[in-house]
């Protein structure tokens, strides 16, 4: 399978990640040799094989139903939670406006 | 007095002010003053020597109070800029994190801290942890301490992702360092900087706060100048976090303690796959020296198969993009970071263009494999085969620890390369990882130890892989090739 540059530019659509035409062009070769390069994984016969989803093995762990059991990890923190914002009004982000 | 403390390493630290011989300030000054005098090298992102002096007080203080002092008591360290540190920028080496200063404290450099040690600065590294070299930093890259012996300066690589904390502690700016391991990115930097790496077993190490790459593969280790401080170390860094749903709820061994280089009775694999076509002659014959020292130690050789290795790199170049992409999802210009927001554009344009100015090129690429490999119709023959051949890779090594105790091979397919020797071809930076990105596919303690200078004069190192939850097996076979190796080689200190 290769890609072509329309391919690229749904790629990077899907990235959402913004990418002028001549990108999308350099792009097109760079993507191809490395999906030509793991496209050998194809010989591998994996008949029977589970593919991985724990790399070690351990039971999913529940947690006690306690609010805010670990202070790290919980609420009442607005103040934290927006340190970094890059735009605020009161205790809410600030985006540009969704719904006309 | 002073220029003595820098070439001391953690545990003579440690020693040296538990018993009084030098006070935890002391040495705090004189690795600031190191640092102070190296920003050629490029190590540090941000450096914070007021918070290694306050450290290193607390230390003095409770000494002088008769307390019992920690593991890492009075040791200032580098923190790879991955670790979330409480108000102290974090990056991960990318402009889309420029500014961001989190408002918690990742669980292993936490750790570090209630065991004594102490912040030097934040040290650079590969963009988000992509790459092999530390030259997809946005600050610049790291430049290698080392240099040919055959008076070629061209600055060399430090390896990467751990480039800053290798050149660092190769450097004498700091005894020991954070990084982390996601495809070789402790171990790789290691053995190009001459110094001693260990990724522990996945789920030792706490990923709480640590910016994410690869969940399923993402592994912090320390970085240190011998064995032992990395054992040391470890033992302060790891243990079981309820905030990491695969932190592994087991207690931590005292490595240290039981550090024993007495190899009799132990059997070490050698994997016929790794003797690639046209590896390097002098990584060969560091190879077969290191089977001389294990054997001198006592213990038996055998030659193991791991069948499929050569697809490991594949497949890893598959999963670990495929969970990046997934991974950086997060960073949209809403809630942290970067924004760009051009003129009149909405919401969905924002997103595209922050991430577009915020991500560096390789950080662009591997995300977009990432999708593409996950988008409909190519998941299952991309990602789930890599899945799949990832299961098989583990089953190798399972097979193998049934014939042996340890795995011995070399961290590199080369010595450093010259920064931009690579940079432009990603499949030739990403061979590099080669002999190191198995045993993270397996989630397996893994360590590099310096073997030797090649015939220019650069270090190579050594790598010994070891079975799940084994890193006592992995810092005993890298004690009985430290011992033999007397590799005591350092760069001069031209910067």
């Amino acid at each position: 399978m290769s890609v072509d540059k329309e391919t690229v530019i749904k790629i990077a659509k899907l990235s959402r990640i913004a990418i002028s035409d001549s990108e999308a062009s350099a792009m097109v070769g760079e993507l191809n040799g490395i999906l030509g390069w793991v496209e050998q994984l194809g010989e591998v016969d994996v008949t029977g094989v589970e593919p991985m989803t724990a790399v070690i093995g351990i039971d999913g762990r529940m947690r006690d139903d306690i609010v805010n059991a670990d202070p790290l990890t919980g609420g009442g923190v607005p103040e934290k939670i927006l340190a970094n914002a890059p735009a605020k009004e009161g205790n809410f982000f600030g985006v540009p406006k969704v719904i006309e | 007095m002073m220029s003595d403390i820098t070439d001391l390493g953690v545990a003579a630290i440690r020693e040296g002010v538990v018993s009084g011989d030098f006070s935890a300030a002391e040495v705090a000054e004189a690795f600031n003053a190191n640092v102070a005098k190296a920003k050629v090298l490029n190590a540090f992102i941000v450096e914070t020597p007021e918070k290694a002096i306050a450290a290193a007080k607390v230390v003095d203080a409770d000494r002088a109070a008769g307390k019992i002092l920690g593991k890492m008591a009075g040791v200032p360290i580098g923190m790879k800029d991955l670790f979330c540190t409480e108000g102290v920028q974090t990056t991960a080496a990318s402009h889309i994190l420029e500014g961001f200063v989190p408002t918690y404290e990742s669980t292993v450099s936490a750790n570090l801290w209630k065991a004594g040690a102490g912040m030097l600065g934040k040290l650079n590294l590969d963009q988000f942890a992509m790459g092999s070299s530390n030259e997809t930093s946005y600050f610049g890259n790291v430049i290698s301490p080392w240099r040919k012996g055959d008076g070629d300066n061209a600055p060399l690589a430090p390896g990467g992702s751990s480039g800053g904390s290798a050149a660092a502690v190769s450097a004498r700016l700091c005894p020991a360092a954070t990084g982390t391991d996601t495809g070789g990115s402790i171990r790789q930097p290691a053995a190009f900087a001459g110094i001693t790496g260990i990724k522990p077993t996945y789920g030792r190490c706490s990923r709480w706060g640590i910016v994410a790459f690869a969940s399923s593969l993402d592994q912090a280790g320390p970085m240190a100048r011998d064995v032992r401080d990395c054992a040391i170390m470890l033992e302060a860094m790891a243990g079981f976090d309820a905030k990491d749903s695969t932190s592994l709820d087991l207690p931590v061994p005292e490595w240290e303690a039981h550090l024993n280089s007495d190899l009799r009775g132990k059997k070490v694999g050698i994997p016929r796959e790794y003797r690639m076509d046209g590896t390097d002659a002098d990584i060969l014959g560091s190879w077969d020296k290191g089977i001389a020292w294990l054997k001198d130690a006592g213990a038996e050789i055998v030659d193991i198969s791991l069948p499929h290795t050569k697809y490991a790199l594949p497949a890893y170049y598959i999963i670990a993009p495929a969970e990046a992409s997934s991974n950086l999802a997060r960073y949209d210009g809403v809630r942290y970071g970067l924004r760009d927001l051009p003129d009149g554009s909405g919401l969905q344009d924002m997103y595209a263009a922050t991430r577009a100015a915020g991500f560096g090129p390789e950080v662009r690429r591997r995300i977009m494999i990432g999708t593409y490999v996950l988008s409909a119709g190519f998941y299952d023959a991309y990602f789930t085969q890599a899945a799949k051949v990832r299961t098989l890779i583990k089953r190798d090594f399972a097979e193998a620890f049934a014939q042996c105790d340890v795995i011995l091979a070399p961290t590199t397919p080369t010595a450093a390369f010259a920064l931009g020797d690579k940079s432009d071809d990603p499949l030739a930076m990403y061979l590099n990882d080669v002999f190191a990105v198995p045993a993270s596919l397996a989630g397996l303690p893994a360590m590099s130890v310096p073997a030797g200078l090649n015939k220019d004069g650069l270090p190579l190192g050594l790598q010994v892989i070891g079975n799940e939850l084994d890193e006592q097996g992995v810092l005993n076979a890298g004690l009985a090739i430290e011992k033999r190796a007397g590799f005591v080689a350092r760069p001069g200190e031209w910067w």
